[in-house]
């Protein structure tokens, strides 16, 4: 392995996330948290010099390779994590490393789970920061460095690969560079008009930004203690607008940009999402007129609003709540831990399973239907009209392998902590899937901050694990990663 | 510029390689997905799987916003038509690969038909580098400038030749021939000399001269072998045909001899030609070989379609003869092939090829006071040799050479004025309308003239 290349952007890693830290500590400074901006400096710091110190270097070989690409974005992500914590827990707002940890990594991995009950009390300077990792974790720190760091060598798809969720990660144009700023691009244009559309809303703007960041990197943190029920309806429709939006292939706005709209409008994948957005949508607003003290007393529209709100939260993996979901039906309840593993779409900022995924492993499993009838059939799984090659589809169903052991062993870990089975198998889901909340204890009006710190550490692994689709890390605890001879 | 290349053959995958590390936006066009995916990931390029005939894959591969569009799958057919559509579609420059001989005589028809820009056809470019060597046994390599009446040739420097141990601002004293060195290979270093480079033996030295001048040189020089009276060639494809129609076409009758395994390949050439002696048999048994005669030949051509029997066959008639060898290599890179092999000249059509098309690309990139006239690629691609036609003053034209700030390896190597090879001492200057040839160390990536400038 080309160690030193791995090293020179981990090095870069290390000075993204000093440069991110810059305006949550001028906000702290404005904020007047004279106890929370000096640790931000020392922290920028502690990130800075040692980054500055690995790009000093300059490489000679530049060969990079899959398992580079691998190793640099398992160990990228885990540093992120462990830097990014340092602010909470230096300036004492979150005491304990574990838990200020697991908030950094549920940030970064887009996830939205909290161990804070009192959001506001942690100040503004790090609400910001904590909102913020969501937006460098939507797109990915390593595809913010291929488009900001001018590199030679063309190998360097092999990191975005690594990034980058879904089955097959692809191009938009030749270079690496040029695909990773356009993917910035739109991001970022669409991070902004989801801020200002908020701001216009009603929203105060320091709350605007912060769940614009939320929206877009499809997080969950919230700023306020009330959490969403703080905002007024034309913000909460706009919010779950702008969800969906975030959840959907970044390649069919690509092509918007470009005037295609013919191939944008007719994604397999977009379809089959929105499809299951609509169909659970009507679904949960029965399950919402049913529940007392909720849409029993509210009516239909009021139904229908927060289930759509509850449903885009949890299909983008985005994590926001109004109503106490908790309190439904339980097939109600069932639908929305369904959903949650289903997830967005690949190449989106939301995580979950991927929606592209179960449609290649339900067609899979037509074939073979097909096959049991006629057994010397010959037939093409497509998608998108167009013939899925044979490597993809057994890395989806390796992927599904994978999925359901790390699934179980988590949850098998987290019950030793002794909650009921709602509260394991959900608390999972929701970190595996870079959700947020769960169901019972995690639930909307609950958080995390009540499992011991090997649960937390275990899901703090699920959510880099679930963001990062799981290879990458697993490849860091194979002996083959790290040993010569193989 | 975006440029699209259908076919991810050896040629294919040598030209988006180039192009790409030149800068431009690559997009590859194959059918075989695995060949597609492997090359667009360890280049920095986009890749299309499909068929690149087929309008619906050029539009995805983007062929309107295409600049150039190259078409070199296996088939001269399928290249013509890539190109056909993707002149009707979009606004690109098309090239084409057509290696069939059958098209020879239709070419220019074809061009135009077809709206083609450039059509390349590697089998017939080595060929005629192949008789260039012929004509000038000595060389190693030889490029030509100037369409041809220039050369650019390799030699490597005999121990017993008088200029050992002369610095090349005396050499002129040692030899009368008019020559300029300009590139020195000695071991695995490529330096471009200067006028206190001492020659020793052993070195390989690229000089520019005018044919006569080099065939003077090499006798000064004690390298000129008797001239070339027969040619044994194994393999009788397309190179070889084309290298019996070149040599057919010289006043001086050469014997030529063809060992050829396949029967059908064998009458095309006994056909086309009645005085070369085409054997049915395989070339690569030593038995063969000796029973046609091998041991008198002059020259002998390694031309199958395999690279490693090319290179084997070269190794064994290396011991058998002390014929001058020309090994062709396709599939590798010569300078992947490890030296100290006595391989004799290495050619290579894709190579050729794919140099040709660069030159293409540059041209179309590059400012219009300088027109791009040829490009090569020599000592194993660490050095290029280009020619420009100079059309338009500009901020080279007019000055000494000493007074302009040239990069370190970049040397003016030739100035060409009506038709005269002028030495580019530091009083010459560059004029409007003169040729001038330039020597570069690769990475100094000159695109265009005015690149040379500091």
């Amino acid at each position: 392995m080309n160690k030193k290349i791995v090293v020179y952007f981990l090095g870069w890693v290390l000075l993204i996330e000093a440069a991110s830290m810059i305006v949550p500590c001028i906000i702290s400074v404005i904020a007047g948290e004279n106890d929370v901006w000096p640790w931000f400096l020392l922290s920028m710091g502690i990130s800075a010099v040692p980054g500055v110190l690995l790009i000093r270097k300059k490489l000679r070989s530049g060969h990079f390779f899959a398992k580079e690409g691998f190793v640099l974005t398992a160990l990228g992500w885990l540093i992120l994590s462990l830097v990014g914590a340092l602010p909470f827990f230096l300036s004492g707002r979150i005491p304990n490393y574990v838990d200020a940890l697991f908030e950094t990594a549920s940030g970064f991995t887009t996830t939205g789970s909290s161990i804070l009950s009192e959001v506001e009390a942690i100040g503004k300077g790090l609400l910001f920061w904590r909102s913020f990792t969501h937006w460098i974790g939507g797109m990915g720190v390593l595809v913010l460095i291929l488009a900001i760091v001018p590199q030679g060598g063309g190998d360097k798809m092999q990191i975005m690969k690594a990034e980058s969720p879904g089955p097959s990660v692809s191009k938009l144009v030749p270079r690496v560079r040029e695909t990773a700023l356009i993917l910035y691009l739109i991001y970022f244009g669409m991070t902004t008009l989801a801020i200002l559309s908020y701001f216009a809303s009603g929203m105060p703007i320091f709350d605007a930004i912060c769940i614009g960041f939320g929206t877009a990197g499809t997080g969950g943190f919230t700023v306020r203690n009330e959490g969403m029920l703080h905002y007024n309806t034309v913000s909460q429709v706009l919010i779950t607008v702008w969800m969906i939006l975030f959840g959907v292939n970044f390649n069919a706005y690509y092509l918007m940009v470009r005037k295609k709209w013919k191939e944008a409008f007719t994604i397999e994948e977009v379809f089959v999402y929105v499809g299951i957005i609509v169909v659970s949508t009507l679904l949960l607003t029965i399950g919402v007129m049913l529940t007392p003290g909720q849409g029993k007393e509210g009516g239909f529209f009021y139904s229908l609003h927060h289930a759509s709100f509850t449903l885009a939260s949890i299909i983008s993996t985005t994590g926001f709540s109004t109503l106490d979901f908790h309190q439904w039906p339980e097939y109600a309840r069932t639908i929305l831990v369904m959903v949650m593993c289903i997830g967005a779409c690949a190449g989106s900022t939301g995580g979950g399973f991927k929606v592209s995924r179960v449609i290649l492993l339900f067609k899979e499993a037509k074939n073979e239907l097909h096959l049991l009838v006629h057994p010397n059939a010959v037939r093409a799984v497509k998608l998108n009209r167009k013939t899925v090659d044979a490597q993809t589809l057994r890395s989806v169903n390796h992927y599904l392998i994978l999925y359901v052991a790390i699934f179980a062993f988590s949850v098998l870990l987290v019950s030793i902590d002794g909650f009921d089975f709602t509260t394991n198998f959900s608390s999972v889901a929701a970190t595996l899937n870079n959700i947020g909340p769960g169901l019972s204890i995690v639930g909307p009006t609950g958080n995390y901050s009540g499992f011991s710190i090997f649960s937390k550490l275990v899901l703090t692994f699920d959510m880099i694990a679930g963001r990062l689709e799981l290879l990458p890390l697993l490849l860091l605890f194979s002996r083959k990663t790290w040993s010569k001879h193989y | 510029m975006n440029i699209i290349i259908i076919g991810c053959g050896k040629i294919g995958a040598s030209l988006a390689e180039q192009l790409n590390s030149e800068g431009h936006n690559i997009t590859i066009v194959d059918r075989n997905e695995k060949a597609v995916s492997s090359l667009a990931l360890s280049l920095d390029i986009i890749g299309v799987t499909g068929n690149g005939a087929m309008l619906d894959v050029q539009k995805e591969a983007g062929v309107e916003t295409a600049d150039i569009l190259i078409a070199v799958t296996g088939s001269d057919e399928v290249n013509m038509l890539c190109c056909l559509i993707a002149k009707k579609e979009g606004h690109c420059y098309t090239v084409a690969r057509i290696r069939n001989a059958e098209y020879e005589n239709e070419i220019e028809y074809l061009k135009q038909e077809l709206g083609l820009s450039y059509v390349i056809n590697p089998e017939k470019m080595c060929a005629r580098e192949i008789v260039r060597l012929l004509r000038f046994p000595s060389a190693l390599e030889i490029e030509s400038f100037y369409r041809g009446r220039i050369d650019m040739v390799k030699m490597k420097i005999s121990p017993d030749s008088p200029v050992v141990n002369t610095a090349l601002k005396d050499l002129t004293r040692k030899v009368s021939a008019k020559v300029l060195i300009c590139i020195l290979e000695r071991g695995k270093e490529v330096v471009i000399p200067s006028g206190n480079t001492v020659l020793e033996a052993g070195d390989q030295i690229s000089f520019i001269a005018k044919p006569a001048e080099s065939l003077a040189f090499a006798r000064e020089c004690k390298l000129e072998k008797l001239p070339v009276n027969s040619v044994f060639m194994v393999g009788g494809g397309k190179i070889a045909y084309y290298v019996a129609e070149l040599l057919e076409t010289l006043k001086k009758k050469i014997s030529m001899k063809v060992v050829e395994i396949n029967p059908a390949t064998c009458n095309i050439i006994a056909d086309r030609f009645p005085n070369v002696i085409v054997i049915n048999a395989d070339g690569s048994k030593k038995s063969t070989l000796i029973e046609e005669g091998v041991a008198n030949t002059d020259f002998f051509l390694s031309l199958t379609g395999i690279d490693e029997e090319n290179i084997i066959l070269g190794l064994v008639v290396d011991e058998l003869t002390d014929a001058r060898l020309i090994t062709k290599v396709n599939h590798m890179n010569p300078a992947e092939i490890p030296s100290g092999l006595s391989l004799g000249s290495i050619v290579c059509p894709n190579l050729i090829a794919s140099n040709a098309i660069v030159r293409f690309a540059r041209g179309l990139a590059g400012s219009h006071d300088f027109n791009i006239e040829a490009l090569y690629k020599v000592a194993g691609g660490r050095v290029e040799a280009q020619e420009y036609e100079i059309n338009s003053e500009s901020v080279i034209t007019g000055i000494p050479l000493k007074d302009l700030k040239t990069k370190s390896g970049v040397l003016v190597a030739a100035i060409i004025r009506d038709h005269q090879l002028i030495r580019p001492d530091g009083a010459a200057e560059m004029r409007v309308g003169d040729h001038v040839v330039i020597v570069t160390l690769a990475d100094r990536k000159i695109r265009d003239l005015v690149d040379i400038l500091e």
